[in-house]
């Protein structure tokens, strides 16, 4: 009798505990997830409850016929390589500047930090401003052929403008790992390669890098998810334009199922979508998780 | 890092490098604040100067238009409400699966964190339709049903990772004084759990206040509008009217900053913890 008691209990336990969580991600994640692969092989309104079965032919279309998730594939790609470089790049230095002794050090985190606190929509609507208004205004009073660009007017310059803002608005997050990872380092190694004579390349490449390796793996992976997902700044900032160059993937598979109402194609975009994110961020952990070393 | 070093020239001219930095960073928050109090004549004229006269009625007008205080409550209804049930379900969850490491919670441990891969614009074509089946469209207990969802896999991870350091001895000392597995847990095991709790609140604070896609598609109903939605829609009746845009995206940024400017500490502690445990 006991027994039994103990053991409803730890199911009621089990439920109660485990159970929210359970149902919640059940109904929200898994069921659609599921659900993604059979919508991906019909032909779906949304609206309708007439739903096709067209077997791969969406995905046959999406490989052969529609250049425009082909064009905004490659724009993805490109942009997360310049966002990836550029942002951690920055990040990087910055955090080595701001591990320094410097009396604004405190003040200059603030700043270089602020920009990701806003909302990435509104960011965009604010740089699409200063790259219209702002930039014009100053390329007449300073002259600087620069501002007098015709931001985001032409492919590559609207291309750059999206690159811009993602770095002002990402380098600070990057920056703020970085620093928790270069205050942890043993102070005995640095003291050590300075009594060794180190340089200060040396010390950087020898020293300081392998040691925020396992931050690498981190800020590779936000800056990688984050770029390749790329979606409120590419409606706000471009809206994809001009004429579709500067269009994102999750823009594209947006616009497929809610603009042009065709559900199931988009479904299949979606798809593919997920086992490239999937497969490109598990192989960079994978890959720079290899590189850290023990301090 | 933190070496104690005499403050010398090359530390100077680090410093005047980074505040020079900084000040190139700042500079698209000048643009749209000085912007922000001009005519529209005036804005034209001159978008990189002081303004010839102030226009605070800028802010007034966009205050009414935007219905600014129900998109600030509805933000902070969803953010407050999706944040706590987040705290809950996944700490309970993390700490059952963590404890009883049974095949079906190892399983489930895994499930939660290989979701972590999936992007959202992957599912929510899909989602769309599940929630209209479940009743949860144009709703804000929908949305934050949403946020419980989508949020779990993280916040379990992070109480996991933080669970670990936490002694399963004193939970036995208080199960032996008569306490219930649910009064060891609320009692005993979540106030230890605080430090982890203050970073998922941060992180998913940041991420549900700022959020744009998923509430896009979920409310529809003008009266239920979050701040980034109803500036959307506001922007885009206003496109070219920059005097009121300018001013209605101030009013949308200002929550955020002064929340981040108050809790930087905490912030900046818990993005470090945060991408530590991740």
């Amino acid at each position: 009798m006991r027994h039994r008691s103990k053991r409803l209990s730890e199911a009621v336990q089990q439920a109660v505990f485990v159970g929210p969580a359970l149902l919640f991600f059940a109904l929200i994640v898994l069921v659609p997830f599921v659900m993604s692969f059979y919508y991906s092989m019909t032909e779906w309104n949304g609206v309708t409850a007439d739903v096709k079965w067209i077997g791969f032919d969406n995905f046959r279309r999406i490989f052969t016929e529609d250049t425009d998730f082909r064009r905004s594939f490659l724009f993805t790609v490109r942009y997360t390589l310049a966002a990836v470089v550029l942002t951690n790049a920055l990040g990087f230095v910055l955090a080595l500047l701001l591990t320094q002794p410097l009396k604004t050090r405190n003040v200059l985190r603030t700043v270089f930090f602020l920009p990701n606190v806003i909302a990435g929509l509104l960011l965009g609507f604010i740089w699409s401003f200063i790259f219209v208004k702002g930039f014009a205004a100053v390329g007449q009073w300073t002259g600087i052929g620069f501002f007098k660009l015709p931001w985001l007017g032409t492919a590559s310059t609207a291309f750059w403008g999206m690159i811009i803002v993602t770095v002002w608005q990402t380098a600070g997050y990057l920056m703020v790992i970085y620093i928790a990872a270069m205050v942890n380092m043993p102070r005995e190694l640095i003291e050590a390669a300075k009594i060794d004579g180190a340089g200060r390349w040396q010390m950087l490449k020898s020293i300081i890098v392998p040691l925020v390796m396992p931050a690498f793996t981190v800020c590779l992976f936000l800056s990688l998810s984050w770029s390749f997902k790329v979606f409120d700044l590419n409606l706000s900032l471009t809206q994809g334009g001009p004429f579709g160059s500067t269009e994102s993937v999750a823009l594209n598979i947006y616009r497929e199922a809610f603009q042009n109402n065709r559900y199931g194609l988009g479904t299949a975009k979606a798809l593919i979508f997920f086992v490239i994110v999937a497969a490109v961020t598990t192989l960079q952990v994978l890959f720079t998780k290899r590189k850290e070393v023990e301090a | 890092m933190e070496q104690t070093q005499r403050y010398n020239a090359r530390l100077l001219a680090m410093e005047i490098a980074a505040i020079l930095l900084a000040l190139v960073f700042l500079i698209p928050f000048w643009f749209v604040l000085v912007n922000s109090v001009k005519s529209f004549g005036d804005l034209m004229r001159n978008a990189a100067g002081w303004p010839e006269a102030f226009r605070w009625d800028n802010y007034a007008r966009v205050w009414e238009i935007m219905r600014f205080p129900r998109a600030f409550m509805n933000s902070l209804i969803v953010t407050v409400l999706g944040n706590a049930g987040l705290v809950v379900i996944s700490a309970m969850a993390a700490y059952r699966i963590l404890r009883r490491p049974t095949v079906f919670n190892r399983v489930l441990f895994v499930l939660f964190i290989a979701a972590m891969v999936i992007p959202f614009q992957s599912i929510m074509i899909p989602l769309v339709r599940v929630a209209a089946d479940i009743g949860l469209m144009d709703s804000r207990f929908g949305l934050i049903v949403c946020y419980f969802g989508f949020g779990v896999s993280m916040s379990l991870f992070l109480y996991h990772g933080f669970m670990k350091s936490v002694p399963a001895e004193i939970e036995e000392a208080a199960v032996i004084d008569g306490c219930t597995p649910y009064g060891v847990f609320w009692k005993i095991v979540f106030p230890l759990l605080k430090p982890m709790s203050i970073t998922i609140l941060i992180l998913n604070s940041l991420w549900i206040w700022n959020d744009f896609l998923l509430p896009s598609l979920i409310l529809h109903d003008a009266g239920i509008r979050t701040i980034p939605l109803q500036t959307f829609s506001f922007f885009g009746q206003y496109t070219k009217q920059w005097d009121l845009a300018l001013a209605g995206l101030v009013m949308g940024v200002a929550p955020m900053v002064a929340f981040f400017l108050l809790m930087q500490k905490h912030i900046i502690a818990g993005i470090s913890a945060g991408a530590v445990k991740g």
